[in-house]
């Protein structure tokens, strides 16, 4: 196993971690803003991935594409708040999964009445592609280093606004006390709506990103909504810097799980038994991950809500 | 006009008062999935509005892919709607919770897609048929084809799921080189950079992979972005007509192994092609070849024999004297296809990527659990 491997396979990890933020980031901020529990946040980076490929297809353009799906899920987002969501912050938990959990079949039916039941083709534009050669004679695929900026940017666009903008103040005293900010005169289903759609958006801007090297298909977003809740439940529910410690964990435990349990086993075990093993563990490792910080810090990394 | 003809069709088979044969039809039309099982069952309907026979009744529901949903269909369709005839799944898992308990109620089951390894051998039956391949066929072929492309040093990876293992080990089986590495892959896995990391360092001369739907997709496209350039070769199920556009031109070039293809220069293929294409408006894929061959089986069959005669229909339905759209087929003793599976290449016609026969990887194949068989 040589360094450049491992370097490589780090870096991989930190890419997977920061676009898996951009999921965390928004289903943490309606958690704990509003303590909602959106199952269908998986079907915003759906709704992103879909009107990015659509625009790409016309127009060509990769940037168009990335507006477009920013855009569609913002728009998606205030739809799906003000119709049916508005109406479940003070419902109980379970009848918000209930809800969400409908949202997510009517979005997939949805999609595939309009583009059917094919995967669409969105590709990366060619002034991103191909692999570029890193210091030690390490080759990478510039869109994902490119994805490791953008999501850094991202991050830290969003620390700058919750901690240096009124709207970051109002979010954060929302999170504390709902009834005081009201109180206080901060029209509160006006900030619900403008969350919901902050949180629609960086799913979309996710769900663009990472199409271009996966495939845009419906129920894309089912397996990220999981890793997603794994890293807001590591991070600790309702902190934007919780949910990007929890998000590169989840990528480097993920990514340097598969690669590097299985050589692990082979130390002890016979080839076959130790890859079949290895792999099954690695699949499980986010998750024991995720036991492991609950038994030690049950309100996750930098939780704060008991 | 072409709606107009589904219409009709689909009329003429649902009215169905002098329906004398029921067929149900469980297969997946919703989720991530539904394309395979949309080509499936449009390829079935066009074998039956081409025979002009209205005196046979379809059933078509969806599955969602999920096995508790097919077997709760598949009562009902046993159980309250009488049905002579089942096919349709596309999926093993769902299969084997639906076709073991189906044919021992006296079902006729053709299977358009799924063959596992358990129905192939000491679990065949009678009334189980399997009209388009057992599911090692192709990785056997892909193996095989890897022996005469002088590949000596593969790097093979499938998800970790039994379908997954039985593709490495249908690869293995025919492949006699060395292997370069070997990895289980997480199913449903979207990224591969781990992966292709791992085959970049690990100097394989090839690369086998089997990773159905959008895991294919996304790895062809991750890997023609890394700039990895070693060969690939896998089954067609990563490289079908239904997903191919979605992957562009990251598979242009790649050689999957199939037992059909569109460019199989016969009469009944070409015909198939261009009907198919005239009725949908898009060109078939391999799952819509299977469809329209499983339908016409059963038309050869019916035309012998009435499924209320078991034997008889069962009969009829092993002498497979149909025109099948991938020429020569016939029937082994466990019901499996014996067939010619094919290299297909990559190519790109027009705007449109499509497949382009190279070669024969495996001659009149045979699946490996036949001698398993005892048919009682």
């Amino acid at each position: 196993m040589s360094t450049i491997l491992i370097i490589e396979q780090v870096l991989n990890g930190l890419q997977s971690g920061v676009m898996l933020f951009l999921m965390a980031a928004g289903l943490t901020l309606i958690f704990g803003v509003m303590g909602l529990i959106n199952l269908a946040h998986g079907s915003l980076y759906m709704v992103g991935a879909f009107a990015a490929a659509a625009v790409a297809g016309v127009t060509g353009s990769f940037l168009l594409a990335v507006l477009a799906a920013l855009a569609a899920a913002a728009a998606a987002g205030v739809l799906v708040e003000t119709l049916v969501i508005r109406r479940l912050y003070a419902a109980d938990h379970l009848d918000q999964v209930l809800a969400t959990f409908a949202l997510i079949l009517i979005f997939s039916e949805g999609t595939r009445l309009i583009f059917g039941s094919f995967p669409l083709y969105l590709d990366i534009p060619s002034w991103l592609s191909g692999p570029v050669t890193l210091p030690g004679g390490i080759q990478y695929p510039l869109y994902r280093l490119a994805l490791i900026g953008v999501g850094l940017v991202v991050a830290m666009l969003l620390w700058a606004l919750i901690e240096r903008t009124r709207i970051g103040i109002q979010i954060r005293a929302g999170e504390n006390d709902r009834e005081m900010i009201a109180a206080l005169g901060v029209d509160i289903s006006k900030l619900y709506t403008l969350v919901f759609a902050l949180g629609a958006a960086l799913a979309g801007l996710a769900g663009a990103l990472v199409g271009a090297i996966q495939s845009v298909q419906v129920g894309m977003g089912e397996p990220v909504l999981i890793l997603a809740f794994v890293t807001i439940v590591i991070g600790g529910i309702g902190s934007i810097k919780g949910a990007f410690v929890g998000a590169i964990l989840v990528g480097l435990t993920q990514t340097l799980g598969s690669v590097f349990l299985p050589v692990l086993f082979r130390l002890f075990l016979d080839p076959a038994t130790a890859m079949s093993l290895g792999a099954s563990l690695a699949n499980m490792a986010v998750y024991i991950l995720m036991s492991l910080v609950l038994i030690f810090r049950p309100t996750g990394l930098m939780g704060a809500r008991a | 006009m072409k709606k107009l003809l589904l219409t009709t069709a689909l009329a003429a088979l649902a009215t169905g008062a002098q329906a004398e044969v029921k067929v149900g039809m469980i297969t997946t039309l919703s989720g991530g999935g539904a394309g395979l099982g949309l080509d499936v069952r449009d390829g079935f309907l066009l074998a039956l509005a081409q025979s002009g026979r209205d005196d046979i009744e379809l059933v078509v529901e969806d599955d969602q892919q999920k096995p508790d949903i097919a077997v709760q269909v598949a009562d009902k369709m046993i159980q309250s709607e009488r049905v002579d005839v089942m096919t349709g799944i596309i999926f093993s898992n769902l299969a084997m919770a639906v076709i073991p308990s189906a044919v021992n109620q006296g079902v006729v089951y053709l299977s358009p897609n799924a063959g596992p390894s358990q129905l192939a051998g000491r679990g065949c039956h009678p009334n189980y048929f399997n009209v388009a391949w057992q599911n090692d066929n192709l990785h056997e072929a892909a193996g095989a084809y890897a022996n005469t492309a002088g590949y000596s040093n593969s790097f093979i990876l499938a998800p970790n799921y039994p379908a997954g293992q039985d593709a490495l080990t249908g690869y293995k089986r025919m492949y006699e080189g060395e292997l370069a590495g070997e990895i289980y892959t997480q199913l449903g896995q979207t990224d591969y950079a781990a992966e292709i990391a791992q085959i970049r360092a690990s100097g394989a001369d090839s690369v086998f992979f089997f990773l159905p739907g959008g895991m294919g997709i996304s790895f062809l496209k991750q890997y023609a972005d890394s700039g990895v350039d070693i060969p690939v070769v896998g089954p067609a199920f990563s490289f079908d007509q239904g997903i191919l556009q979605a992957v562009g031109a990251a598979a242009l070039g790649v050689v999957n192994t199939a037992q059909w293809s569109k460019d199989i220069d016969i009469p009944v293929n070409q015909a198939f092609v261009e009907s198919f294409q005239a009725e949908f408006g898009r060109l078939p894929s391999l799952y819509a070849s299977q469809g329209f061959d499983t339908a016409n089986l059963l038309i050869s069959a019916l035309e012998k024999a009435d499924p209320s005669d078991n034997d008889a229909f069962r009969a009829a339905l092993r002498e497979a004297d149909f025109d099948s759209t991938r020429g020569e087929f016939r029937f082994g003793n466990n019901q499996h296809p014996i067939q010619t599976i094919y290299a297909r290449e990559v190519v790109q016609e027009g705007d449109v990527f499509t497949n382009r026969i190279i070669g024969v990887a495996l001659e009149d194949h045979a699946d490996a659990y036949a001698a398993e068989c005892q048919m009682p």
